[in-house]
């Protein structure tokens, strides 16, 4: 398969500080690639270097085949970037966004216009044409900004936590719409901060902390590897199962007043413990990539 | 090659207040001052003071543009990083940028030129000169707007620019009096000033005279855009590159 995106021992310091610490992933043709983790683990850092708005500090990234540094015109032509902020022109209306940013690719004006009103169809915008971008709701300028992303056809689509601040409603209408552009055969790269979305969308993701990658795959692999497939969440543990935990090396994590049980390895504890241990205040539920996501970053806050 | 596709921001410059400058001064002052002596030729102060004008609003109108217009732009709206994920590069950006405070310039000079072209301040056909002069003059400071632009934390600071550099040289360029008018010792600082240099231009193009050679004055202020560009440009990139 095609690789869309190399990326080798990426580095990226600002004053001496590594945002982003030697990681090296790639991605391949048609791929919904995720990257995740927590503020400030270098996740918007690695998106602004791949779009070549942030300089490498040092390490190679090629998109395309091409290099960043030297084919950055070139690669840019080609890929389609939804930022995190709003970077709308308020002074114009959704259609006039549009064929403006197209100029930006010398997009010839009839093509501008076509593509234009493919785009506001495709989002559902066609109604809001002429509306001015400052009366937009939240949900309908992140669908124009979608939109505007893809004015020049890209074969890479680069989104940046599409769907934070948007209402549930919105989200899921944002998600339909990526999984049929997947459909098309386009590759994705996205960083979010919502699990759900990861594991819906991302054939693939890596879970990046502290400038460096924790861990790489797909969403169902790693949760069979680092939750398991079932997790118990125990409240007010007490001492009979500490130290039957103990005893039998299950693994876990003690929140306080709450212990969280997890069968990486899909020994069939499960059952004795909640045979023997579980009262009323005890869940028995699916892991989740969030589980995944806790346990590999911890739960600590990090701003 | 620089992209000139920029937003068409309504134009509805501070177009006016030139025009009431030439009633207050033509109608109140010039009841004060006679004539003045310039160029070794005697003008009335408002023939004298309406070319200068004209330089004024064209300094006014680009320097605006680059520092409140694109600070908008850059700060507020993150119109440039948008356009930074396209195969724009940060210099076209900044470029297109100056040249579309320069073309605002040239409108508002066009507009004025033709109010006091028909009030008969301006000669013709050598008066149209000031149109390509306009944008001459906007290049000059709409770099140095952006240069401010790049290095001005907040919006509120231009004021430092303004109060320290554009207010001073719009008093003391030759603009209300002739430069020869000044004492010896600040004569040399007003020929520093751009608008110095563009209100002799344009006195040059409109009433056919001037102090200083013409040429001297188009090379000062092309100097002076393709250095503030530099700087502006080395300015945005610490700024905007990180």
């Amino acid at each position: 398969m095609d690789k869309v995106i190399e990326i080798q021992s990426l580095m990226k310091q600002f004053d001496g500080f590594s945002a982003v610490n030697g990681i090296s992933f790639s991605v391949e043709k048609g791929e919904f690639f995720g990257l995740l983790g927590p503020n400030g683990a270098g996740k918007t850092t690695t998106i602004r270097m791949l779009y070549g708005y942030s300089p490498l500090t040092s390490g190679m990234l090629r998109i395309f085949g091409m290099d960043i540094n030297t084919d950055c015109r070139r690669i840019k032509a080609r890929i389609g970037v939804c930022q995190q902020e709003n970077t709308l022109d308020p002074d114009l209306s959704v259609e006039q966004n549009l064929h403006v940013f197209a100029g930006y690719f010398s997009i010839p004006k009839k093509e501008a216009i076509e593509r234009s009103r493919e785009l506001l169809d495709f989002f559902a915008l066609s109604h809001k044409k002429d509306a001015k971008v400052i009366e937009l709701s939240g949900g309908l300028v992140r669908r124009l900004i979608l939109a505007r992303s893809l004015i020049n056809r890209p074969e890479l689509l680069i989104l940046d936590e599409p769907t934070t601040g948007l209402d549930p409603q919105s989200r899921h209408q944002v998600w339909e719409k990526l999984e049929e552009l997947k459909k098309f055969g386009l590759t994705v790269v996205i960083t979010t901060h919502y699990m759900e979305e990861a594991s819906q969308l991302c054939d693939r993701l890596v879970i990046l902390d502290h400038g460096k990658i924790l861990v790489d795959g797909s969403p169902e692999s790693l949760i069979e590897r680092h939750a398991g497939k079932h997790i118990i969440e125990i409240e007010g543990p007490d001492q009979a199962l500490i130290e039957y935990i103990k005893r039998h090396a299950v693994e876990y994590d003690d929140l306080g007043n709450r212990l969280i049980l997890y069968d990486p390895e899909g020994k069939g504890m499960n059952n004795t413990i909640r045979q023997q241990f579980c009262n009323e205040k005890c869940i028995y539920r699916n892991s989740t990539l969030e589980d995944v996501f806790l346990r590999l970053t911890g739960r600590e806050l990090r701003e | 090659m620089v992209y000139k596709k920029i937003w068409k921001v309504n134009f509805l410059t501070p177009l006016l207040e030139p025009l009431f400058y030439i009633l207050a001064f033509g109608l109140g002052f010039s009841g004060l001052i006679e004539n003045v002596h310039y160029g070794g030729v005697d003008f009335s102060y408002t023939a004298f003071i309406a070319p200068a004008l004209i330089a004024t609003a064209i300094m006014w109108n680009a320097f605006f543009e680059t520092t409140y217009g694109s600070f908008v732009r850059m700060y507020y709206q993150k119109t440039f990083d948008g356009m930074l994920a396209t195969p724009l590069s940060l210099e076209e950006i900044i470029i297109a940028e100056i040249s579309w405070s320069a073309t605002k310039s040239a409108g508002a000079a066009t507009i004025m030129l033709t109010v006091l072209g028909l009030l008969g301040f301006v000669q013709f056909p050598m008066g149209l000169l000031l149109i390509p002069l306009a944008f001459i003059g906007g290049l000059a400071f709409g770099a140095i707007g952006m240069f401010f632009t790049g290095i001005t934390p907040t919006i509120d600071m231009f004021n430092l620019p303004i109060f320290l550099f554009i207010t001073p040289m719009f008093l003391f360029s030759g603009t209300f009096f002739p430069v020869s008018n000044l004492p010896d010792w600040a004569q040399p600082v007003a020929l520093a000033f751009p608008l110095y240099h563009l209100a002799e231009l344009a006195r040059r193009f409109s009433i056919g005279t001037s102090e200083i050679t013409p040429i001297i004055s188009i090379g000062y202020l092309t100097v002076f855009f393709i250095f503030f560009t530099h700087l502006a440009l080395g300015a945005m990139r610490k700024r905007l590159i990180q």
